[in-house]
């Protein structure tokens, strides 16, 4: 019999969505699943994970592990995965996530798989799908040993709903003196307008070709009017056009929304590697050799500041009518 | 202060990346360059050097044409560099690569280790979290802005949800993102020195490192196949005649996405 852990990870007291569609993915593949919450005063946050099918969550709960730092973490998973027998711990990428599950490799001698697309047991063995070399090679990858870990690209995989509270089993830990050293100084949140392009289910983004930064317009009321988030490429974020929060790709954020519509986007590959595992990909540009038509589900060849406009008023009126 | 800055040399950019159809692992016969986000990694180490005077070390793992990579980082200003060539070593995944690094580290004791966020080859490599616990040091990664003084680091930052200040006393481990500077080029004077630079090669069994930990034997992956990505089906493609907009209306909702 397996035994699986899922690191759930939190914002304030909401359990993030990427955690908690590794976990839905995690039931399907046998044996026992529990979720693990680490963080200070958490137990509430630990017990919703039941609404989304956990019934039994790990959780050590300890002032050291306030801040959102790896290294406590790698403690406290490495206590969870002595107390619980786990052969396998599943993260959903994040800046937090990929340094505690490579820190935990190293202490537990572990393998680690990133860049996780597709989960699946053959033959009894745990196989990883990953794409390597800018997706165009879709690599079998799989262990030697256990424990297992892997980080899984973020948004593969959707969370399920219900079930009721979880169990919730507490796990003492003691941190080593190094990892309680780093400390948190200070948060400077930007302000977020409108939903996070990595829960939205639509996003509208915007490249070069909007022409300046007040282009953005065009796709905030795209968004606004398709329910969705507004997501930026690389140059317009070093542009300052656009804050780096948005910013989809290589050197920011993965996203898989249901619909991606890309506006004034050439789709250079460190694009390419942030927003190719979205659902359905509209693309308008007027470069008619711009890279993303090769990818892009519909590809319009024109110029958005006519195409945009227009679009948003006959969604409005579509949803209004 | 001692630095040490970790790089690697990644297929040059321009080139058409294939892997071996045999071993699964990246063809790395072709041109090579220093990994983008490392030469920022260089920059950096350079510039708190600068500041504070010491000694920047570039460390890398790779075969003997890496040299060549660290070459470019010694024409920007490092000191010296160490190169750990060993066939033993080739094929390390993330668990055997950290400790062929952290032991080499080990050897310069550094008070300072910077890594470059993201190599381009392998995409999401999270090396120096896996060799700061080798290490035992305290680490923050993803910083944009780096600040040395008094015996501690403060990095800024940058997650999903804004940015953190984090401060860690040092010796520490560090990677950087781009977002931190604008590397230097190198200059003729500084090309022309970097031959008569310190440029040492080490092998496993000078790291005292057991053959079993590096390599093929020391990893706990492995690549079963890698093929083709399955092509995209269906897709549409239209020039704007006027009704570029009721054309995408009526595509999603055909979708079923509006």
């Amino acid at each position: 019999m397996t035994t699986t852990l899922v690191f759930l990870e939190h914002d304030g007291d909401q359990l993030v969505r990427g955690g908690l569609g590794v976990l839905a993915k995690a039931a399907t593949l046998g044996g026992d699943v529990a979720g693990v919450v680490l963080g200070h005063g958490v137990a509430d946050v630990a017990a919703s994970a039941g609404s989304h099918g956990a019934s039994v969550v790990f959780v050590v709960d300890d002032p050291a592990l306030a801040a959102p730092l790896p290294q406590p973490r790698v403690d406290a998973l490495e206590a969870v995965v002595a107390a619980s027998g786990a052969d396998t711990v599943l993260f959903a990428s994040s800046v937090l996530a990929a340094d505690v599950a490579a820190g935990l490799a190293a202490r537990l001698d572990a393998g680690l798989n990133w860049d996780v697309t597709d989960l699946r047991v053959e033959g009894g063995e745990l196989v990883a799908s990953r794409p390597a070399l800018g997706d165009t090679v879709l690599a079998e990858v799989s262990w030697t040993s256990t424990p297992r870990l892997a980080l899984v690209r973020s948004g593969t995989f959707d969370p399920v709903e219900g079930g009721g509270p979880a169990e919730v089993r507490n796990v003492d830990v003691t941190f080593r003196d190094f990892s309680t050293q780093a400390v948190l100084v200070e948060r400077l949140q930007e302000a977020a307008s409108g939903p996070s392009i990595e829960d939205a289910d639509v996003i509208v983004a915007g490249g070069r070709g909007l022409g300046a930064p007040e282009g953005f317009g065009l796709c905030e009321e795209l968004a606004e009017a398709l329910g969705g988030a507004v997501a930026a490429t690389r140059a317009v974020v070093d542009a300052g056009w656009y804050p780096y929060s948005t910013q989809v790709g290589q050197t920011g954020k993965n996203v898989t929304p249901k619909l991606y519509v890309a506006l004034g986007i050439s789709g250079a590959i460190q694009h390419k590697v942030g927003m190719q595992g979205s659902g359905t990909i509209v693309a308008v540009n007027k470069d008619p050799n711009a890279p993303i038509f090769d990818f892009a589900d519909l590809g319009v060849v024109g110029d958005l500041h006519q195409i945009a406009p227009r679009l948003t008023e006959l969604v409005k009126a579509r949803k209004a009518g | 202060m001692k630095i040490v800055v970790c790089v690697k040399q990644v297929p040059d950019a321009t080139a058409v990346k294939r892997l071996d159809p045999d071993t699964h692992r990246l063809d790395r016969s072709g041109e090579g360059a220093l990994n983008a986000t490392d030469v920022n990694a260089v920059e950096e180490g350079l510039r708190v050097k600068e500041a504070q005077s010491g000694e920047v070390v570039v460390l890398s793992v790779g075969p003997p044409k890496a040299q060549e990579s660290l070459r470019k980082a010694l024409a920007m200003g490092a000191d010296r560099s160490v190169l750990v060539a060993d066939d033993a070593a080739a094929g390390s995944d993330l668990v055997a690569t950290s400790v062929v690094l952290a032991r080499a580290i080990e050897r310069e004791a550094p008070e300072l280790v910077l890594f470059g966020q993201q190599a381009s080859d392998g995409d999401g490599a999270v090396l120096w979290a896996a060799v700061a616990d080798r290490l035992g040091r305290p680490m923050v990664s993803q910083v944009a802005e780096l600040t040395v003084a008094d015996g501690t680091v403060t990095g800024k930052r940058q997650t999903e949800f804004g940015y953190d200040l984090i401060r860690l006393p040092l010796p520490a481990v560090v990677a950087v993102s781009d977002a931190i500077n604008e590397p230097r080029y190198p200059s003729l004077k500084g090309i022309m020195g970097a031959k008569t630079k310190p440029q040492e090669t080490l092998t496993l069994a000078d790291l005292g490192v057991d053959p079993g930990q590096a390599g093929t034997a020391g990893s706990r992956t492995t690549v079963r196949s890698a093929v083709p990505p399955p092509p995209k089906s269906g897709q549409v493609r239209l020039e704007d005649d006027g009704s570029a907009a009721e054309k995408i209306v009526e595509f999603l909702v055909e979708k079923r996405l509006i």
